[in-house]
This record gives structure tokens, sequence and C-alpha cells, in this order.
């Protein structure tokens, strides 16, 4: 018979069985997270019990940010007014004839009765922290779900598109960049008129048009502007510009790359945009006969 | 052959697990202060640190627990996968736990040398889960905040123990 001396202290499981029980559950965890769609209100109760700590995190920098505000100097600040006052003046020119051209593009499009193109609500937002993630690209911003902030807005800053809210928060959200690997956007050349689909590739500041064919025309130096196809974004937002196309006649495709307008890496103002009318429903597929029906499912 | 001595040890107060718990939300903190550029580069994960740490100098008092729960924190402050960080911070408790007493055995800087590997292998655990999940290797310089964290060993763990260190008896002549 084989007897184990009983254990002098009580110590429960031995690392090793822990270790196995952990990894299992984060596994499934992980699994869970990357494949199904369950683990939001986790996340969620999750983000609450951490907002103090984001907060308190956060507060060194946006103190230092408002002291620098206070300390500026007079002749910084006389600069800075007359500039402003410049911009203003050349911006009132533009204003009004925005205006004259919304008015008679309004009366043209009612004239070929096309529809009214989508308002657009602006909501301005802070960056909190560029999330640490070197895996993708991403910013939290200070608005949440408590400022009816909704995943799937457009975000830009003054410049052109940064990004869209992917995950919203109570109070914070989440901003997907342009630059990250897994955003695409619907864009369209703005001296032709050709559509494409931009994606991010990852690394800052590079941006890529995929599956262009090489005989497409695109030149360096042209802007990218949203096409508003997808519903997602608002047309007419910029985007990028063509920093290089390589057309190689081996390849089928060019490589064209492209660098954001909007200043991706660096800011601490954004607007979140949020279109105001929804998308008509897509149109219902026609109904089939049962026979073509099973002719698709064979194939 | 010249053999290493082992390091003198402290005779030091029983670590509080509120100290504990302090000393970890602190970390956390640390890792959650608006990183950005370079420093984002060389920043190594602090919470990684002080659980290592604590694995080392606590092992009966730093559990799977807590480095578990520490990871879910830092998965959603990064926005990144459930789980990814957790699984490194079990693993990289595990190792701490088990290695504790040959790591004890050395004096402060040698420790480091021990230190490093096992942050490594921190990185490298979260770096397999995201390329299994479709990203991109991102670069060495990832692990640059490994090396950073092992030449921050020294002077964390002369400052986590600073509370630790037994008063001098002031009836003592």
């Amino acid at each position: 018979m084989e007897y184990q001396a009983p254990p002098f202290f009580k110590t429960g499981p031995t690392p090793l069985a822990r270790l196995l029980i952990f990894s299992a559950l984060s596994l499934a965890l992980l699994v869970t997270d990357a494949r199904l769609d369950y683990l939001a209100p986790l996340r969620q109760i999750v983000a609450v019990i951490l907002y103090p700590l984001q907060r308190i995190a956060s507060a060194p920098a946006s103190i230092a940010r408002r002291a620098s505000n206070f300390f500026v100097t007079h002749s910084s600040l006389r600069a800075d007014n007359a500039r402003l006052a410049t911009e203003n003046f050349s911006n009132a020119r533009l204003l009004q004839e925005l205006k004259a051209l919304q008015a008679e593009n309004a009366r043209l499009r009612a004239l070929i009765g096309a529809r009214e193109r989508f308002g657009v609500t602006a909501a301005a937002a802070e960056v909190v922290y560029a999330a640490r993630d070197p895996f993708s690209r991403k910013i939290v911003v200070d608005k949440g779900a408590r400022d009816d902030v909704k995943a799937g807005q457009a975000v830009v800053d003054e410049r052109g598109l940064v990004g869209q809210v992917t995950r919203v928060y109570p109070w914070l959200s989440e901003v997907t960049l342009v630059t990250d690997k897994s955003h695409f956007v619907p864009v369209q050349n703005l001296r032709n008129g050709l559509r494409a689909v931009l994606s991010g590739t990852g690394s800052e500041d590079t941006l890529e048009l995929r599956f262009i064919s090489i005989n497409a025309d695109h030149r360096n130096g042209d802007e990218l502007v949203t096409s508003g196809i997808g519903g997602v974004y608002p047309p007419g937002l910029p985007v990028a510009r063509v920093s290089h196309v390589e057309r190689n006649a081996t390849q089928l495709f060019a490589r064209i790359t492209c660098t954001p307008l909007a200043g991706v890496s660096s800011h601490t103002r954004l607007l979140l945009l949020g279109l105001e009318r929804e998308l008509p429903p897509r149109p219902a597929e026609e109904p089939k006969t049962r026979g073509s029906k099973k002719k698709l499912r064979k194939r | 052959m010249a053999h290493a001595r082992p390091a003198p040890q402290e005779i030091l107060l029983p670590a509080k697990t509120g100290y504990i718990a302090l000393t970890l939300i602190a970390a956390l903190l640390v890792n959650l202060l608006p990183w950005s550029g370079y420093g984002l580069w060389i920043k190594p994960d602090f919470v990684a640190l002080v659980v290592l740490y604590w694995c080392v100098e606590q092992p009966r008092k730093m559990g799977f627990v807590a480095a578990w729960l520490l990871g879910m924190f830092m998965d959603v402050a990064d926005g990144t996968l459930f789980g990814q960080h957790a699984l490194a911070y079990i693993i990289l408790a595990y190792a701490g736990i088990v290695l504790h007493r040959r790591v004890r055995m050395f004096a402060v800087t040698p420790q480091a040398l021990h230190i490093i590997p096992l942050l490594l292998l921190n990185d490298l655990i979260i770096v397999i889960v995201r390329m299994l999940a479709g990203a991109d290797f991102p670069g060495w310089h990832y692990f640059i905040g490994s090396f950073v964290a092992g030449a921050l060993w020294p002077p964390l763990s002369a400052l986590l123990k600073i509370p630790l260190r037994p008063k001098p008896d002031p009836f003592h002549v």
C-alpha cells in the first residue's frame, strides 16, 4: 500500500495545476473574443472599473497642457490672433460662396429629382491617450455612450479623416485610425472621380490603394476624398494624398502609397461626425424560384 | 574557478496584502499614462515587472488570480483581445513562482539577468497570440521594453523594499 504523507501546510492546488486552469480560461476568452461577439458586456464592466484609473493616469498630461496654455506670451497670442483673423477673413468669403453653392445645388438636385445630401452632425472630443497596443492603430477619446457616441461614426480633425469609432464605453470610446491594418475607407480621386478602397498598412503615415490595375489614372499628388459609398463616411471628406505610384509591367496591380492628410498620429482635439439620416434600406433580393436556389446551393 | 557566493539575505518584514495590491495598482497607473512616440518604444510593461517581483519575493502572497485580473484590465485598457495579457501574465507568474528560490540566491544585478528572459517570454506570448489572430509582426523594437525593464529591476526592488525594512528599535542602545 502506498501512502502519501499529509501535507504540513495547506497550499491548495500546485502552481502547475493553477497555471493550466488559468491558461485554459485565458485561451477560452481569447478564442471567444476573436471569433464570437459575446464578451462586449464583460468588456464594458471592466472598462467602468478601470475608468477612474484611466482618468487619474491621463490627468498629469492634461494638467500640463492646461498649464502651458495658461503661460502663453503676449506676442504669441498676438501672432495667433492675427493669423486667425486673416484665416477667418478668407474662410468667410468661402462660406458665402458655399451658401450660394448649396442653394444652387439644392435647386439643381430638385430639378433632376435627386435625393438630398445627408446632413452631418458633429461633436468635439479630446484624445485621452493613444492605445499602447503596437499591433493596431487606435486612440481613445473622452466621449462615450453617455454623449450619444455610436460605433461607426467617422472621426475627423481640421485637415481630414482620422478614423472611425469602433468601440463605445460609457464615458470613453475607441477610435481605429485610418492607418490601422484592418481599416478600409471607400474613397474617390478628387481629380477624376475614380473610385477605390483605401486601406491602412499598420505603419504610421502610410496608406495603400490595393488592387488597382496598372493603367488606372492615379498620379502623385492626387487628393483622395471619401466617396460616401457604404454609408459610414459622409462623402467629400479629405483622406489622403497619393505620394508614390509604382507601375511594374510584370505585376497585375500598381503599388500606390498615400499619406494621410489629417494629423493621424498627432492631435488632441477631434470631431465625431454622425450622419443625420439613415441610408435607404437595401433593396430586397428578388424572390428566386426553388430550382434556381437549389442550383446555387449546389455550386 | 570562483563560485558565485550567495547574496547576503536581508531579513524584511512580511509584505502586507494591501501593500502588494497598492504597488500593483500603481504599476497599472504607470502603464496607463499617455505614452507616445519613442516613450512607447522603450516603455517596459510595469505591471509585468511588478507581478514578477512579487512572485519572486512573496510567492505565497502573489497569486495567479491577481495576475489574471491585471491581465484583463490591461486588455481592456489597450483595446486588445480579451485574455492576451492575462495569458502572458499567468505564464509569467508561474515562471516567477517556480524560479523564486533560484532567483533569490543571487544579488540584485544578476537577478536582472534572470528577469529579462522571463519578460521576453511574456512579450513573445503576446506576439504569438496576436500573430495567430492575424496581426503583423510589430518589429524587433517591441522587445526593447523588456531590456529596459531588466535595467529597472535593481532600482525597483530597492524601492519596493523600503517599507519592508524593519524600523530601528528606539529603545535599543
